[in-house]
């Protein structure tokens, strides 16, 4: 399928981050009309029927999230996720850089959607350039009277604000970039009750990724329809992909949901380096299943429903692309030390099991591991899994679980003792006990 | 307890609450709706496990120790018909994974499993997560006996470890969090029961977590460290030993300690406590008081205690103590005698005074040596006085908060008003308690001329002068009913403005209403005013004679109440009574040591040949060094005795320790003066002291032993068998206490003075008024040498603009002239307090009893 530019528009049309070629090219009509034209729940309407999905990686619809908002409680919040901090994935920050005022645009309408007044962009430590360049845009669209008090003459006002966290990955988790929105230690909070009910400083609030948010403007000045143009029935528009890895040409490219990961990779990555074998697949980055890279995955559509039948999610869609000449020991390893670095130590399956893990996943990687280690490494894995307040702890498992099961050859190798005679030996120690 | 005032109570502990049935390990349960999965489970008995989870607080999830499988029963989606399986029975849909049962709240219907292979598993699996980081030092730790972690592992725990031991974990073991609290973070399982507790229920979050993961680790923010009054209580919950007080740390492992139910008197609420003892060789094999722990009691303190109770106990073991009589011998030293010879001595010089025996009596006595000291006193017909300067313990016998009162029961609808008290420093745990009251919705009216901790939780703040805290109260009366008499300019200044309007409409309003008084800044003449109009607000809005209703003064001694209640009354002048007098007998107290006049007045006594000083005394006191005679006493945990909290409860304590073979508790002294006296007063045991009283004292009438050691069920359950789930607070064996009747439940109509509504006092220079500091120089407090870092220094404190006025550093030595005495002092500087008025703290070595004026030179 060909690319189609919905959030990275500044691949086809030059300088739209200025405020004059942005506006030759319809920026902030859906603003405008929406504020003057349109009723809040109309914009809403409007996003729940294109079908837009949260580009953060849980796929839920936007429009119905909106929804869930509590009207007997105020004030409401919209704040953006723009802590991208997934291994592998950096859409937000292009979009950010290049087509700042579609994705600001886009903020502003999901809250004159939701009834918020004042919306914060939560953007990870390491992006503080770009907050600074965010808030300079902010100015300019007070400055032209797009944001501020009595918008277009109604009685809307919005304000937008950019704050800075402290890099920590578990802030890109809704409620723990909420704590640390309001100062606070990021840790996931119970949930329920979910943000739109019980979210910044106790008050609905909507997260959306800046991805997601920057579809909207397209959806409000096009209508519905428009958007479905692109992608399937259940996953409708354009996703930027995020493709990194073992391929020739590592970047972003924004397809329509539904574009095979063999067209992804070999048509726009241009293939493997050195034209290896591909191995494996990580859809969703470091908190990705191992989709073992057969004809059948590679044909799979990289969309909501399909990804799932190839064992894994589409997530944040960012691809990592594993060729033959990585073994898995290597790759979980790696994977295991970054959960055990961002576990926030919140629940104990998480804090104590990434900890466990990467001692297990190191000794394996460094060959003084025997069999058992593997097996004890899977159990320990799956005794996270399903165990915690937040998906963190579970991420932490999938690559490790998934690893060993589909690819148990590279830890065979790499094990001192293989598993037949460590049978034996437990049998024997068993038949010693009795 | 009449029959009105049963019905009252009935229907306090029934509040219309919608009860949901569930069932959990096949069991049925009925707990009111949003009630947790874990406190559901505790009510029958079942035990699903926590860590992170306690029940005074709000559940976080974190621990996961408590995962559980939860069902839901099955609608049809068309009929909204519950749907069934084939025998009939509801069909139950479980969830894909297991859920926290601290978080869950329970719903009609719900089906929780803990015992399953799955839940079986979690919890084994959890334990062993968790062990892989805690040190296996069980034998070296001081939670080892009464520790969560080591019970639950015992009971759920996988019996080995998969983890390869030298790859665990390791951290700072000795980390001192301020000199008080010890944190060895190898221990710690990041429950943050701590920084949840520091937080969120006694609002000083002083410490907190720093770093993430496996990193995670409590730190202290505050300086001095964990600078909290609360911080004692941390190590009650921490579920490991990761926490510890410097007091018991490497002090005894618990299961060798035996504990005895107390009752703490350093303020007037009365905490449950339970003190820990056990035998050591090092002190001659006898029994040492290793620790202070709370006692459950719903009423009083819950399970907590603040750490001046926890840890000023050391003066009951101190050297210092006095161990026999002593008479003052020819060349005017004091020398050991016989009791015999002691008390024929004093009953001798006692007759000899008749009516000019000036008794002065400290309420840190119990009710019983109270009882006899002012039998004896009424007997030769002399004057029988307590130690102190907070007036109204008549007004709260008669308009006190009524029998069946509860502060747990204050919320919404409800009002307080909190006048003349720095509350958290007077009696921290009507602090705390007070707080929660807020927290449940009660509208809080703070009425001080100063910020105080309670201040943030204040519905309506309202600001006065010093002086002027009955006007304060009186024009809230004002605003109610127009037609108060005696208007003073104080009265009119403070009664305009919205806030003291919409405060009194909702005082007024309110469906129950607790006044509480206290005694910032104010002095025996003031207060008194203070307690009349707090009395006639009460009346005047119908908030008297019943529960949850009435006035709780905030006294500055443990029995104020009690001393009030067997007749002792303060003394106007006690500089001229003392004079006055042709013997003196003063008990638990020390003039001599508080003020200098009255150390002036003590000598005349003592230099005048005809006059005879008896001082009965722990130690030898300025006073006591003066004295013809001095008899030692038992400390109170020696000893059995009541004493009686401001809420007039009246509870037990009970002997700890023995006492030194020949000291004798007062009560008993008392008598056996009595006894020379012809007057015939139990001397053996307390019980029958009570049984006295209830003779006497006709609000002690239903007053006993046997009843005041009645224990009612507590909700949250504590207790040894489950220390993983509230904590190791002891749970209550030894009784609630009994709360009195006042006379305004009895039926009586109360007598109520006009309060004397005096202006703010005018004066040139600066005005020193008295204040209260939890952490004084009292002579209970000092002997424990802990807390002598965080003692209040001989201080003054300043508003910035008079320190500026005056050149006056932070800190810095000041001359404090006062009453005609100087005393050298340092500086503390504190945003607001209000210009021209110089804090003076009680207890620390500058004498003020009222305020007056003073200088303060650089």
């Amino acid at each position: 399928m060909p690319e189609a530019y919905l959030c990275l528009r500044h691949r086809e049309i030059e300088n739209i981050d200025q405020m004059d070629v942005y506006r030759q090219n319809g920026g902030f009509s859906a603003w405008e009309k929406a504020i003057s034209q349109m009723q809040p729940d109309e914009v809403t309407t409007e996003v729940f029927d294109s079908g837009l999905r949260g580009r953060g990686g849980a796929g839920f619809p936007t429009g119905l999230k909106w929804r869930f908002m509590d009207g007997n409680n105020w004030p409401h919040y919209v704040v953006v996720n723009a802590d991208e901090s997934e291994p592998g994935t950096f859409k937000d920050r292009e979009i950010m850089e290049s087509n700042p005022l579609q994705f600001l645009e886009g903020v502003m309408l999901t809250s004159y959607a939701v009834g918020a007044n004042l919306s914060y962009i939560y953007l990870r430590g390491e992006f503080w350039e770009l907050a600074h360049y965010l808030d300079e845009r902010i100015a300019e669209l007070e400055k032209e009277g797009l944001l501020g008090d009595k918008l277009f003459g109604s009685d809307y006002s919005l304000r937008i604000r950019t704050h800075l966290g402290a890099g920590a990955y578990i802030c890109g988790e809704e409620t723990a970039l909420l704590e640390s929105l309001e100062g606070k230690l990021g840790q996931p909070r119970v949930r329920p009750p979910f943000p739109p009910s019980f979210g910044l400083y106790g008050k609905p609030t909507v997260v959306n990724n800046v991805e997601t948010l920057t579809n909207v403007p397209l959806i409000i000045e096009h209508g519905s329809s428009y958007y479905r143009k692109w992608g399937t029935e259940k996953s409708a528009g354009t996703k930027v992909f995020s493709l990194s890895g073992r391929v020739k040409k590592p970047g972003n490219y924004e397809l329509p949901l539904g574009t095979t990961f063999r067209e992804l990779i070999y048509e726009y990555g241009g293939g493997i380096i050195d034209d290896k074998e591909v191995k494996a697949i990580m859809p969703a980055g470091a908190s990705s299943s191992m989709i073992v890279a057969n004809d059948e995955a590679l044909d799979t559509p990289m969309d909501y429903e399909n990804v799932p039948n190839v064992g894994a999610q589409l997530g944040s869609a960012s691809i990592i692309v594993i060729d033959e000449t990585v073994s898995m020991d290597w790759l979980i390893n790696k994977t295991v030390h970054f959960f055990k670095h961002e576990s926030c130590g919140k629940c104990t399956p998480c804090r104590e099991g990434t900890f466990w893990m990467s001692n297990v996943t190191e000794r394996v990687h460094e060959g003084q591991a025997n069999w058992e280690d593997v097996i004890l490494l899977q159990d320990v894995a799956t005794n996270i899994k399903g165990k915690c307040l937040c998906a963190l702890g579970d991420f932490a498992t999938e690559a490790v679980t998934t690893a060993i099961e589909r690819f148990p050859e590279d830890f065979k190798a790499k094990a001192k003792s293989n598993g037949a005679a460590s049978e034996e030996l437990v049998e024997t120690s068993a038949a010693v006990a009795d | 307890m009449t029959e009105a005032v049963e019905n009252q109570v009935e229907e306090q502990a029934q509040p219309e609450e919608k009860l949901v049935t569930l069932t959990i390990d096949n069991i049925e349960v009925s707990v009111p709706e949003g009630t947790v999965l874990v406190d559901a489970a505790k009510k029958i008995g079942v035990d699903i496990p926590v860590f992170c989870y306690h029940p005074k607080m709000e559940p976080v999830g974190m621990c996961r120790m408590c995962l559980v499988e939860v069902g839901r029963p099955v609608f049809d989606r068309a009929t909204g018909e519950p749907v069934l399986e084939e025998d009939g029975s509801p069909k139950i849909q479980f969830g894909p994974k297991l859920d926290t049962g601290c978080t869950v709240e329970v719903s009609e219907g719900m089906v929780v499993r803990g015992y399953t292979e799955e839940v079986v598993d979690a919890r084994k699996e959890v334990l062993e997560f968790l062990l892989t980081s805690h040190p296996l030092d069980c034998p070296i730790c001081d939670k080892g006996g009464e520790c969560p972690l080591q019970n639950l592992t015992m009971r759920y725990g996988p019996g080995t470890s998969r983890f390869i031991f030298d790859e665990k974990h390791h951290a700072a073991k000795h980390v001192p969090l301020g000199e008080i609290i010890y944190l060895d973070r190898e221990r710690c399982i990041q429950c943050a029961r701590c920084t949840r507790f520091q937080d969120e229920v006694v609002d000083d979050p002083v410490i907190g977590f720093s770093q993430r993961g496996r990193s995670l680790e409590i730190v202290t923010f505050s300086d001095p460290g964990f600078d909290s009054y609360w911080s004692g209580n941390t190590t009650d919950i921490c579920p490991v030993g990761a926490l510890t007080t410097a007091d018991f740390r490497f002090g005894a492992r618990p299961w060798e300690l035996k504990a005895s139910a107390s009752v703490c008197n350093h303020c007037p609420v009365g905490c449950n406590t339970t003190v820990n003892t056990r035998r050591e060789a090092k002190s001659g094999g006898e029994l040492v008081i290793k620790r202070m722990m709370p006692r459950q009691n719903e009423y009083i303190n819950e399970i907590w205690m603040c750490d001046k109770g926890r840890f000023a106990h050391h003066y009951t073991q101190s050297e210092e103590r006095l161990t026999q009589p002593m008479v003052r011998n020819e060349v005017g030293e004091l020398e050991a005698t016989s009791w015999e010879a002691a008390l024929d001595l004093v009953a001798e010089e006692f007759k000899a005074a008749s009516d000019g025996l000036v008794t002065l009596a400290g309420a840190r006595l119990s009710n019983e040596d109270l009882f006899n000291i002012q039998q004896v006193t009424e007997k030769l017909g002399g004057k029988a006085l307590q130690n102190t300067h907070m007036a109204g313990g008549e007004l709260v016998a008669s308009v006190g908060v009524g029998q069946g009162s509860n502060l747990s029961d204050l919320g919404e609808g409800d009002a307080i008003l909190v006048v003349a008290s720095d509350l958290e420093e007077e009696a921290p745990l009507y602090w705390l308690r007070i707080k929660q009251a807020s927290e449940r919705g009660a509208t809080l009216v703070v009425a001080n001329p100063r910020d105080t901790k309670l201040s943030s939780k204040a519905n309506y703040e309202l600001r006065y002068s010093y002086g002027e805290e009955a006007a304060a109260v009186m024009a809230l009366l004002g605003s109610i009913s127009p037609k108060t008499p005696g208007e003073s300019e104080a009265v009119k200044k403070l009664s305009r403005g919205q806030e003291v309007k919409d405060a009194a409409t909702a005082i007024s309003e309110a469906n129950n209403l607790v006044v509480l008084y206290g005694n910032e800044g104010t002095g025996l003449a003031t207060s008194q005013s203070l307690a009349d109009a707090c009395a006639n607000l009460l009346v005047a809005t119908g908030h008297v004679g019943k529960a949850n209703n009435g006035l709780i003064a905030v006294w500055d001694k443990g029995n104020t109440q009690g001393a009030y209640d067997m007749g002792l009354v303060p003394s106007e002048d006690l500089a001229a009574d003392l004079m006055s007098a042709k013997a003196a007998y003063i008990v638990a107290a020390d003039p001599a040591g508080d003020d200098a006049t009255l150390a002036e007045a003590i000598k005349a006594v003592e230099e005048d040949a005809e006059k005879f000083l008896v001082v009965q005394e722990l130690f030898l006191t300025e006073s006591a060094k003066l004295a013809d005679v001095v008899l030692p006493v038992q400390a109170n945990t020696e000893r059995q005795g009541t004493y009686t909290n401001a809420e007039r409860r009246v509870q037990i304590f009970y002997p700890a320790v023995p006492a030194p073979v020949n000291v004798h508790a007062d009560y008993a002294v008392a008598a056996n003066i009595a006894e020379r006296l012809d007057l015939k007063l139990q001397k053996v045991i307390p019980a029958q002291v009570m049984a006295q009283i209830a003779e006497t004292v006709s609000d002690y009438a239903e007053v006993s032993y046997t009843k005041m050691a009645e224990v009612e069920e507590q909700w949250p359950i504590i207790s040894s068998e489950d220390v993983f789930y509230g904590g190791t607070s002891y749970e209550n064996e030894q009784g609630m206490g009994q709360q009195l009747q006042p006379a305004s439940q009895g039926g009586e109509s109360p007598a109520l003075s006009f309060a004397q509504v005096a202006d703010a006092p005018k004066v040139d220079g600066l005005l020193a008024v008295p204040v209260t500091r939890l952490y004084d120089r009292g002579s209970t407090v000092v002997p424990t040498e802990l807390l002598s870092e965080r003692l209040t220094p001989t201080s003054v404190v300043l508003s910035p603009d008079d320190a500026e006025k005056l050149s006056i550093e932070p800190d810095a030595e000041v001359t404090v002239k006062l009453n005609g005495t100087e005393t050298k002092a340092q500086a503390r500087i504190e945003a607001g307090v209000p210009q021209g008025y110089v804090l003076v703290p009680r207890s620390v070595g500058i004498a003020l009893n009222s305020p007056s004026p003073v200088e303060i030179k650089a």
